[in-house]
């Protein structure tokens, strides 16, 4: 077996179960944690297939931002439901069932479909970190999403700070 | 060579199970968790077809990036409601977050 194959299946092995870890663990901060090596198992993915600064990009913003939000949020909420009472809704096995079937039906009509089986990988340009730069701010190619990917972000960071005040806070600002 | 197949069924099976956090799971926080897995598979796919259909041009990882902006902003917004609610109701069980219900 040749060793790139190797690499992607214990990198598979290790997302697919800390993803499982991830929905299935009881005690949040133990879910949140195995978000982490799952985000991490994901931006190996991204090594193997050519694609270095989503990597990198990966680690910075998944674990190194909402892994880090998610975990806060986990312990500023802690005591309403830890230990206590099922983690999961009455049916769970119906959300289980609707799971697998989808997860059959993409894999039936992935491996049916010729263009993927007979898709090979191509040769990535060797200044293909550049041509993402440029194209991400050229006027020809996607100036206009990044943009609005930047106020978005900006708006959600308003929107955040504004939600999440003191409830002190939004009260004498709710009389106004 | 890896097969595309591969990556695309290790992308649906990850989408799977985040898809199931989303709709088993009873804590609002878990839930996020579910959609950030979701949201990873599909950047596999992304990243996955522009390696195999067309490493020549950048739309593959363009639009991987749009989807963390995305994420990052989801994220910060979801938690937010989750913290704001917690403040006011003293629960971050998603079935008693009910005040727009009726």
């Amino acid at each position: 077996m040749e060793p790139l194959k190797l690499i992607f299946l214990v990198t598979g092995a290790v997302t697919l179960l800390s993803a499982l870890m991830v929905v299935t663990a009881r005690k949040l901060v133990h879910a949140a944690l195995w978000l982490v090596l799952t985000l991490a198992a994901v931006s190996v993915l991204f090594v193997l297939l050519n694609a270095p600064f989503l990597a990198v990009v990966q680690v910075v913003i998944y674990i190194g931002a909402i892994a880090i939000l998610i975990i806060f949020a986990v312990m500023l909420t802690r005591r309403s439901m830890e230990d206590t009472g099922p983690q999961t809704s009455r049916r769970w096995w119906l959300a289980g069932l609707i799971a697998v079937v989808l997860f059959a039906a993409i894999v039936l009509l992935v491996v049916s479909h010729p263009a993927v089986s007979a898709a090979l990988p191509g040769a990535v340009p060797p200044d293909s970190v550049q041509q993402l730069g440029l194209g991400l701010v050229s006027v020809n190619a996607y100036v206009l999403p990044f943009e609005l990917a930047s106020v978005l972000l900006l708006a959600a960071l308003i929107g955040a700070s504004f939600v999440a005040r003191p409830p002190e806070a939004a009260a004498e600002g709710g009389e106004e | 060579m890896i097969p595309l197949s591969w990556y695309l069924a290790l992308a649906g099976a990850l989408f799977c199970i985040g898809l199931y956090g989303v709709l088993a799971r009873r804590n609002a926080v878990a839930i996020l968790m579910g959609i950030e897995l979701m949201l990873n598979a599909v950047n596999i796919n992304l990243v996955a077809f522009w390696r195999y259909i067309t490493p020549a041009q950048v739309s593959g990882q363009a639009f991987a990036i749009m989807v963390f902006a995305v994420a990052a902003s989801e994220a910060a917004v979801g938690l937010a409601l989750i913290i704001s609610i917690y403040r006011r109701r003293t629960t971050v069980v998603a079935e008693e977050i009910d005040m727009l219900k009726w």
